[in-house]
Order: structure tokens, then C-alpha cells, then sequence
């Protein structure tokens, strides 16, 4: 595998205002990727810049080897290749589904154009819908109709700002997955921009947080829940809550919980003042030998409870307990910690 | 809680249609009466020459507000260049200038004896220059060009606004070009906008009289004015105006097929209101161009009849001017009134009962915008002649009195005109301010107690403010400008500004016809002004 994109520190930014500096991304061929971050952390702004409707101040994206934007060169979105799909669909309102799909096929000839835009309908599921015109499809189907025109010109990269956001929640879940299903099997490489965690598990094979302009990490799901970078990923990404200890060993952290101790060490001498973060799975209820906690708060979710708890030195924690172990507020219930992963920060 | 239905609003809605419907019969029947004389004399002479020239003025016009609406919203909305935002706004200005006093600014600015060619003689010392005929073809195509493009430019606008970019984005991401997007994008996404603002000026542009009675040049309704007072022969005039009508509701047929299902939904608003912003000789080349027809449409035009009224001012700032303004204003307070009143029950009945017979009836008495003045003058007058001459008859027939002519040639005849002709004027801001209202609002004063009656005064008047705000501003300025109609049903001792315009530019005195002209600027302004607020508003909550 290759990199494909290469984007090097780049800053971009409007009048006066700079929304994105020193960025540096680079993507690997046919993978899926995934820009996650809170709303106005830039993110667009990089896809923007990338399918060449920004300008770079600074530094410079690259594809396959080729300079597409930096401060001397601009090459025009439509020479770029890179497909889009985006926030609103975009859908062209005068032409039909098929008609829409066809649109960026112009080297072909009129019969292979509908036979290849019948061909992407098909495959994200709208063969009966081939003629209908944008404002006759569901905000489903229309999305389908976005992707299916996106990728019809086997673009060599796929850029997608936040396509399922105006999408309620149960056909949410299953386009995303159907649209990673699509994706994996096209091996077209992807990025895609969202400010929804679920949804950045399902496509991105490679995540990357950010915050203000900056990239707080790059890296798997299962990396970015159990070993955060820092606080704000430890923060954004799951649910948990810091609570607040002093280094033992190297290996152990003295809480209110008790002595808690993971499967690393830590380079700190003893006796430094960290922030522990507890995931609610960490948290175990009604375990015999724990400490006593006071429940403040459950939210019963089916098939288990969100339990909030307050341990004696103050410390506030979640806890996802099974349904059928219910406790009411203001009751106290023996607490312990399982955490393998155990995430310690320096205060 | 069932709807009450009341009868009354039903009946009423089915008479507003047919007193829209009464006058085309009307003169359609024209032609069950022999007149044969006359209309072999209009065929041999002046049918082929009136049909020349309108075709040339609707396709000149249509082709001329076409660009001019298209290119100058594509500017102003999606465009950067210096004073963009003054220009939005300004670019709207020119819809307070009536036609007829943009052709007689014209004619008077550049004719034989008009300053601009009388400097440049005296500039070359010679008369051996060339200098385009004011009173041509293409000198009324570019009046009406420039006095009509407004309203595409108005609607277009909005369209190119609420598109917002990501259609445009999504077109170049697939491989093409700026210029291509426009053309296959932009433009035909806007096409419903165009189509309708091009036939708002389109029917403007078939329906005036005034200006193509100052440039002398022929056609149905200029025609129609000759065969009535110059012939005194309202079967002649019924004839050539059932001819325009035939043209109108061509254009207006071919209207709905340009639309067609072209029923966009309009995209969601997108929330980047990305500007190109224009450089080097394309910055200053759209200034130019920009500064220049705000210059021709609006600005010369102000300065010239300021000019015009001031040096006139002492003399005709008199008694005269005040009656004039004074019935001027009185017809568009009656105008006003009996039309928002009859939007206002065609608006409830619509929403109380949406049945076949209704929603028809509506969609009829709507459809008198469409109308000329000058059809509608004839059928009006020769309804209520024959109304007039069964209640002669019958009076005869039962011994008394008869009671002349009291319909024709009365205030109310030329007030029913108005309302005909400017009920969709009206209808349009009450209906979509009705539609705004929740069905369950009145009906929860209902609940509480309050009658229809009540409701109405309680609940929707004070919510319907704003609608019927617009719609009596928007009757009221267009009653005043009203030219044809007025001229030819007006009651002895009736003159308005407009038809005093008429006099004053027949017998060539531009000076003595700009007072009233820059009254009707002024007041014409102030729609014009809540427009552009209303639209600043509602720009500005995205």
C-alpha cells in the first residue's frame, strides 16, 4: 500500500481568521478514514481544501505524487478527480436520479453513461427508482443517489462531510453500514468527516480527533477509546469520568477506590498528582470488599443501567451495570474497579 | 370542532370570479356583432403592422430582461466586487419608474431637439454626426428592457440565494468547469424563477400603453385607445382587444409549459454564502456595467425630471397639481380597499372550503394580472352598458323614470377595473400570510368562545398585519401608476397624475409632465424600499 494523499502542514483560513494550521495527514491507498471532531474544529474546512474549493496559505496536499493546492498552485476542483459527497447531497434538482448519477461520466458515450449510472443505482439499492427526480426520494434515498453519483467516476478518492447527519437514527445506521459495505468492496480509498463517534467506528478504519485545527490523535477505534492521547480524546471519545490519585509505583495509582493498577507503567516518579479515567465498564457494582458509593443518578437504558455515583473523596462515576441489578438514588452500593487498560494523566 | 361553512363567502368567491370572467366574454362577443366594416378596414390596414410590432417588442423585451435580470442576480449574489452589497439592494430601484415615464425621460433626453443631441451640435458645431433614432424599435425595446428587468432580476436573485453552492460544488467535483456549472447548474435550477419573472415582464410589456404611445409606435393597445376615442367604435376596439387577449393567454399557456413539472423543490439552504470574488478586468468590467445600468434605469432618469419639475415648479404647483394628487390618491384608497377586501374572502373561502368549485373560482379571479388595462377597459365598459341599458329598459318597462347611464362612466366602474386587474396583486401576500396561520390557532378562539366574526378581528386580522400591509402598499402604488384603464374609464373631471403624464407627453411638453411623473417615483419607492428590507431580513436570519 501507498499513500495516496499527502497533505503537508497546510494552514487555511477565512478573511483574518485562521481555522486550520500546520495540519499534516497522509492517507493510505484503499483504506477508509475518518476526521472526527466537535462542530467548527476545521474539519470541512480540510475536505474543502482537499476537493479544492478552499485555498492553502501554507504547505501543501499532494495526490498520487501530484501538488493539487499550495500557496502557488490551485489546480481547479474539476481537474482534481476527487469525488465528494456532501453535507446536503447537492442533488442537481432539474435531473432525474439516473440523470444525476450520469452526470460526471463525459468521457463515455450517452449508452454507457446510463448503463454505468443504472449499474450504481443498482448497487446502492434504487434500480427502481431510476427516473425519479430528486425531490420524489426520501432523504435516504437521495443519499444513496450521492454516493452512487460520487463514485460513479471511480474517483481515485472519496471526500464525504457529514452524509448522515440529516438522517434519523435507525436509517442512519444502516446506510452507514451499507455505504462501508460499498466502500470496502470498491476498495476506494476514503475520507469522511463527522462530529458522530458511532458513526466514525463503523467507516474509519483510521481516525483522526480533532480539536481546534489540530489533530489530538490518529488511530484505530479500539485505540482511541481504551488508550486516549490525552484528555480531550479521553473526553470526547465513550463516556467515563477522571477522577483524581496519586502515583504508588509505577505501576499503581492510590484513589478513593482504592489502589488501582493496569497492565503498563508509568514513567512518573511516585508520588505525582494524576487524573485516572474510568470507563463505565471499568466500574463494577456490588462487589464484595469495595468501597461504599452513593448513587446519584440512574438512567435506565433496556437491557442495562447508567448508573452516577459519588465515591467518599468526592469523585463523581459512571457505571454500566445489567438491568437486572437495580438500585434506586440515594441508596450505597459496594464499587469496584476492573480496568485492564487503566488511562493515568499528569495533573 | 367541525368548520361552520358560510355560504356567503362561497357565493362571493364564485361572483369575484365571474366579474373577472364577465368582461373577457364580453369582448369575445364582439365578434357575434357584425362589424364587419371596421374589421375588414383594421385587417387591411394595421393588423399586420400591430402584430409585427408586438412580436418584435415581446421577443426584444423577453430577450433583453432576460440577460439583463439573469446576468445582473448572478452578479450581485454569488459575485465580489466593489459595492456588491449597495448594488444587491439599488439594482431593484428601477421597478418604481413606471414605463411611460422612463420612454418619456428617454424621448426627451435624446430626441432631435433634446439637450444631449443639442450639446453635441454645438460640441461639433455641425449637425453631420451620426445618432441612433430615439423613436425606433430598438429604442422601446431598451426602455422596457431597462424598466422591466427588475423582476427578473428579483426573483432570480432569490433563487441564485437560496441555492447556495453545493449543487455548484458538487458539479465542478465531477469535472466541470465554472462557466459550464452556470450554465448547467445554476441556470437551469433557477429556470421556474426566471420563467416567472420573465412573464411578470412579458405581460408588463404587452399590457403598456403609455410608453409605446410616446414613441409613436403601433400596437393592440395603442390601437385600441385610437378606435375608441378616435373612432368613437367600441366593436372595433372590442375586436383588437379580444386579439391581445388571444396573445396574452398564449404567453401565459406557454408560461406553464416552460414551468412544467419543473416543480424543484429547492434545495436546504446552504449556509456558505461563498462569493466568487472577481479580479483585475473582470472586477472593474462589472462595476462598469453594474454603475451603468443603474445609471440608465434609475439615476439619469431621477435627475432628469428633478431638473424638469423644479424649473416648472412655480407654475404647476398649483391648484391643478393638488386635485390631480388628490384623486390620484383617492381612486388608489378605493382601489385599494375593494381589492384587498376581495383578496381577503377569496383567502378565507379558499381555506374554509378547498372543494373543485372554490379552488377554480380562485385560480379565475386570480388571473386578472394578466389582463391589459385596455381589455379590460373595453370589457368593463361594454358590461356595464348593456347592465345599463336593461335597467333603462326595465324602468321604460314599468313606468318610470329611466335612470341614464349611471354604471358607465361611473367612479365604480374604473374601481371594479382596478380590482380586477390587481386582485392577484393582493391575494399573494394574504394568502401566503393566512397560510402561515395554524388552523388550530382560530380554532382554539373558537374553543374559547369567540365567534367568526370575532375570530377574525382578534385572531387573524392582528396576525395577518404584515400581509395585508403589503397588499394594500403594493394596490395602492399600482392603482396610482395605472395608465390605460384610467384613461379610458375615467369619469368626467377625473384626470390622475397618470393620465395627466399622458396629456403633457402626447403634446411633447416633458417639462410640464415631470411633477407628476417624480410624484409617482416617490410614492413608488416606498414598495419598492419595504421589498428590500423584507428580503435584507430575510437574508439576513441565514
Amino acid at each position: 500500500m501507498s499513500e495516496i494523499l499527502e497533505i503537508k502542514s497546510i494552514r487555511c483560513g477565512y478573511e483574518g481568521t485562521i481555522v486550520v494550521n500546520d495540519f499534516t495527514l497522509s492517507l493510505r491507498d484503499t483504506t477508509q478514514n475518518c476526521l472526527l471532531g466537535p462542530s467548527g474544529c476545521g474539519k470541512t474546512t480540510i475536505l474543502r481544501a482537499i476537493a479544492g474549493f478552499e485555498q492553502v496559505t501554507r504547505g501543501e496536499i499532494v495526490l498520487n505524487g501530484k501538488v493539487i493546492s499550495s500557496r502557488n498552485v490551485q489546480i481547479p476542483p474539476e481537474h482534481r478527480g476527487i469525488g465528494m459527497v456532501f453535507q446536503d447531497y447537492a442533488l442537481f434538482p432539474h435531473l432525474t436520479a439516473v440523470a444525476n448519477v450520469a452526470f460526471g461520466l463525459r468521457k463515455q458515450g450517452k449508452k454507457k453513461q446510463r448503463k454505468v449510472a443504472e449499474e450504481m443505482l443498482e448497487l446502492v439499492g434504487l434500480e427502481d427508482h431510476i427516473e425519479r427526480y430528486p425531490h420524489e426520494l426520501s432523504g435516504g434515498q437521495q443519499q444513496r443517489v450521492a454516493v452512487a453519483r460520487a463514485l460513479a467516476p471511480e474517483p481515485p478518492l472519496l471526500l464525504m462531510d457529514e452524509p448522515f447527519s440529516n438522517l434519523d437514527n435507525d436509517l442512519r445506521e444502516r446506510l452507514v453500514l451499507d455505504i462501508h459495505e460499498i466502500l470496502r468492496q470498491r476498495q476506494t480509498t476514503t475520507l469522511f468527516v463527522t462530529h458522530d463517534q458511532e458513526e466514525a467506528f463503523v467507516i474509519g478504519g483510521h481516525i483522526a480527533v480533532m480539536n481546534e485545527g489540530y489533530i489530538n490523535q490518529w488511530d484505530m477505534p479500539y485505540n482511541l477509546y481504551h488508550e486516549p492521547a490525552n484528555r480531550f480524546v479521553a473526553d470526547f471519545i465513550g463516556q467515563g469520568r477522571l477522577i483524581e490519585g496519586v502515583l504508588a509505583s509505577h505501576e499503581s495509582v492510590r484513589t478513593s477506590l482504592g489502589l488501582l493498577a493496569g497492565n503498563r507503567s508509568y514513567e512518573w516518579p511516585p508520588g505525582t498528582r494524576v487524573d485516572v479515567l474510568l470507563r463505565p465498564d471499568d466500574v463494577l457494582l456490588g462487589v464484595d470488599g469495595g468501597v461504599d458509593c452513593l448513587i446519584t443518578d440512574r438512567h435506565f437504558k433496556g437491557a442495562q443501567i447508567m448508573y452516577t455515583l459519588r465515591a467518599p473523596g468526592g469523585d463523581e462515576l459512571l457505571s454500566l451495570a445489567p438491568s437486572h441489578f437495580d438500585i434506586d438514588i440515594g441508596q450505597k452500593v459496594k464499587v469496584a474497579v476492573d480496568a485492564e487498560h487503566l488511562i493515568v494523566f499528569r495533573q | 370542532m367541525t368548520r361552520v361553512s358560510i355560504p356567503i363567502l362561497k357565493i362571493t368567491t364564485v361572483m369575484l370570479a365571474l366579474v373577472v370572467v364577465l368582461p373577457l366574454l364580453v369582448v369575445f362577443s364582439g365578434w357575434m356583432q357584425s362589424e364587419n366594416l371596421v374589421w375588414e378596414h383594421l385587417l387591411r390596414t394595421v393588423l399586420g403592422d400591430l402584430l409585427k410590432n408586438t412580436a418584435w417588442l415581446f421577443f426584444g423585451v423577453g430577450i433583453g430582461v432576460t440577460i439583463m435580470g439573469v446576468g445582473l442576480a448572478w452578479l450581485t449574489a454569488k459575485c465580489e466586487f466593489p459595492g456588491h452589497r449597495f448594488f444587491d439592494w439599488a439594482l431593484m430601484l428601477p421597478l418604481a419608474v413606471p414605463a411611460y415615464v422612463m420612454a418619456f425621460v428617454a424621448v426627451g433626453l435624446l430626441d432631435y431637439t433634446g439637450p444631449v443631441q443639442t450639446s453635441l451640435r454645438e460640441m461639433l458645431g455641425s449637425n453631420n454626426f451620426w445618432f441612433p433614432e430615439v423613436r425606433s424599435t430598438g429604442g422601446v425595446i431598451t426602455v422596457m428592457t431597462l424598466v422591466f428587468y427588475p423582476y427578473v432580476y428579483m426573483l432570480a436573485r432569490s433563487s441564485f440565494i437560496t441555492q447556495g453552492n453545493s449543487t455548484v460544488e458538487a458539479a465542478r467535483s465531477l469535472g466541470l468547469s465554472a462557466w459550464a456549472a452556470f450554465f448547467r447548474i445554476s441556470i437551469p435550477t433557477a429556470r421556474p424563477a426566471i420563467v416567472a419573472g420573465l412573464s411578470l415582464a412579458l405581460m408588463e410589456t404587452l399590457a403598456d400603453f403609455g410608453a409605446v404611445a410616446i414613441f409613436n409606435y403601433d400596437t393592440f393597445t395603442t390601437a385600441i385607445y385610437k378606435a375608441w376615442f378616435g373612432l368613437f367604435n367600441l366593436q372595433a376596439a372590442s375586436q383588437l382587444a379580444s386579439f391581445l387577449l388571444i396573445l396574452v393567454l398564449i404567453a401565459l399557456t406557454a408560461e406553464r409549459q416552460l414551468r412544467g413539472k419543473a416543480k424543484y423543490h429547492e434545495a436546504t439552504r446552504s449556509t456558505n454564502v461563498y462569493r466568487y470574488r472577481l479580479t483585475g478586468w473582470h472586477r472593474w468590467g462589472t462595476l462598469f456595467i453594474v454603475c451603468a445600468i443603474l445609471l440608465l434605469a434609475f439615476i439619469v432618469p431621477v435627475l432628469q425630471l428633478s431638473i424638469w419639475a423644479w424649473g416648472v415648479l412655480a407654475e404647476d404647483m398649483d391648484e391643478r397639481y393638488l386635485g390631480l394628487l388628490q384623486h390620484t390618491l383617492a381612486l388608489g384608497g378605493m382601489g385599494a380597499g375593494l381589492t384587498v377586501i376581495s383578496a381577503m374572502i377569496l383567502a378565507f373561502t379558499r381555506r374554509a372550503h378547498n372543494d373543485f368549485l372554490v379552488r377554480s373560482s380562485v385560480n379565475i379571479a386570480t388571473l386578472g394580472y394578466a389582463l391589459p388595462g385596455s381589455v379590460l377597459a373595453v370589457g368593463i365598459m361594454l358590461t356595464f352598458t348593456s347592465i345599463d341599458n336593461v335597467l333603462t329598459t326595465m324602468a321604460t318597462l314599468i313606468g318610470r323614470q329611466p335612470p341614464g347611464q349611471i354604471l358607465t362612466g361611473s367612479v365604480f366602474a374604473l374601481v371594479m377595473a382596478y380590482m380586477v386587474r390587481f386582485l392577484a396583486v393582493a391575494y399573494g401576500p394574504i394568502e401566503s400570510g393566512l397560510g402561515r396561520i395554524r388552523v388550530s390557532i382560530a380554532e382554539a378562539a373558537r374553543g374559547l368562545g369567540d365567534g367568526p366574526l370575532v375570530t377574525l378581528w382578534r385572531v387573524y386580522l392582528p396576525l395577518l398585519r404584515s400581509g395585508l400591509f403589503t397588499a394594500v402598499l403594493l394596490v395602492f402604488v399600482d392603482v396610482m401608476k395605472e395608465m390605460p384603464a384610467t384613461l379610458l374609464l375615467r369619469p368626467f373631471g377625473w384626470d390622475t397624475l397618470a393620465v395627466r403624464i399622458y396629456e403633457m407627453t402626447s403634446e411633447g411638453e416633458w417639462e410640464r409632465a415631470a411633477l407628476p411623473a417624480i410624484t409617482l417615483i416617490l410614492v413608488g419607492l416606498i414598495p419598492v424600499i419595504v421589498l428590500v428590507r423584507r428580503s435584507a431580513k430575510y437574508q439576513g436570519r441565514n
